[in-house]
């Protein structure tokens, strides 16, 4: 790890506590607008690589812990660790990691699509995987229930896989990180 | 600006140690999760409002603390309803709320700095192999990125509305992140010329 890495942890996870504040995008046949807080966990990942990314939120996720407000809506502190969906904010530590070790894997022919398909299986398969039972065991309903009442979120987060993907493949033509001796 | 959620007071649970007030923290959560009782969760409720009242919290600070979370509960509620009745459905309902309230007392009543100093302390005792320094570094060079970081979003932002664009996802992101790649290459370079590494 050398101080370019660590500067690059700290402000990816300053990146994604900004994201708390950009302007929701609004789908007019949901219900729920989209934050694009796990935009910034899929670009963490995918633009930092597997162990940077997986820092930069291991980090934003302290912050979080000890009080400080960077999550959507201003939340924060110790309660969102406590709360139904706090299997949602470990999926965020593994998804990033998961995206950023599949990008690394796959960075020499990124493509739009290959990026697109990376940040659908960490941004929503294993965000899910982790958040689902989360809400199970928080809330004691069956994982099938807490599946349904996650559903709505996914157009949304498949929205947020396509501009990912797509920042990824314009930034490794501009500034790669990935590509260098890490 | 940077601020934490802490509310400024001076009753024992402000001046007791953030790593005791944790530790109880994850007690009182094992516990209520543990022995599924209506005692237990009547005793943890009685606490909590026991807590917030010596605390000289108010009703106020209790809602803030769920207000959140309060469509998911609202959900978990239904589903609970439908699927086991009301008794059942009341009780996961008020066992996370009752959760969300200690979680949001230790909050609270704790600065952030003192989580860090905590923090601090317990890196000063770990073993040789955990880097010291670059926790440090990252957690110190975080706080003064989020607000500059804050203030490159709203340059951005400006920027791409005389454009039209300020509703445009890609518009936003990618000059945000290439500025945020290259902070981090001044940042490096200037950390590096003062030989701090």
């Amino acid at each position: 790890m050398t101080t370019r890495d660590i500067t690059l942890i700290a402000l990816f996870a300053a990146l994604t506590a900004v994201m708390a504040v950009f302007p929701p995008i609004a789908l007019p046949i949901l219900p729920v607008p989209i934050t694009a807080q796990s935009l910034g966990v899929m670009l963490a990942g995918g633009i930092l690589g597997a162990k940077r990314g997986g820092l930069a939120i291991l980090l934003l996720l302290v912050l979080v812990a000890i009080g400080l407000p960077l999550l959507s809506g201003g939340r924060g502190g110790l309660s969102v660790f406590f709360g139904p969906t706090a299997g949602f904010l470990l999926g965020w530590l593994v998804a990033a990691f998961v995206i950023g070790w599949l990008t690394e894997k796959y960075w020499d022919g990124l493509s739009f699509v290959s990026a697109t398909l990376i940040c659908v299986v960490g941004g929503i398969g294993v965000l899910y995987a982790i958040g689902i039972p989360g809400i199970s065991l928080m809330a004691g309903v069956p994982i099938s229930k807490a599946f349904i009442g996650s559903v709505t979120f996914i157009p949304g987060d498949i929205v947020k896989a396509l501009v990912a993907a797509a920042v990824m493949v314009t930034v490794k033509k501009s500034y790669p990180i990935i590509g260098q001796a890490a | 600006m940077l601020t934490d959620l802490y509310i400024p007071g001076d009753s024992a649970l402000h001046r007791a140690r953030p790593a005791w007030k944790l530790a109880l923290l994850f007690l009182y959560c094992t516990a209520l999760f543990v022995v599924t009782h209506p005692v237990v969760l009547t005793v943890g409720l009685v606490l909590v409002a026991l807590g917030y009242g010596a605390a000289g919290l108010t009703l106020r600070d209790a809602f803030t603390a769920i207000r959140p979370a309060l469509f998911v509960l609202a959900i978990i509620f239904a589903a609970q309803l439908w699927l086991a009745g009301l008794a059942m459905a009341g009780y996961v309902t008020l066992r996370l709320m009752a959760l969300l309230m200690a979680a949001a007392l230790v909050t609270y009543t704790t600065r952030a700095s003192e989580f860090t100093e905590g923090i601090i302390a317990l890196l000063s005792r770990a073993p040789a192999w955990v880097p010291k320094d670059k926790i440090a570094l990252a957690m110190s060079l975080v706080w003064r990125f989020i607000p500059l970081i804050r203030t490159q979003f709203d340059e951005v932002r400006e920027a791409q509305r005389a454009r039209g664009l300020e509703r445009n996802m890609l518009a936003l992101v990618v000059p945000l992140v290439v500025r945020t790649l290259k902070t981090a290459d001044e940042v490096a370079e200037a950390i590096t010329a003062r030989s701090l590494d």
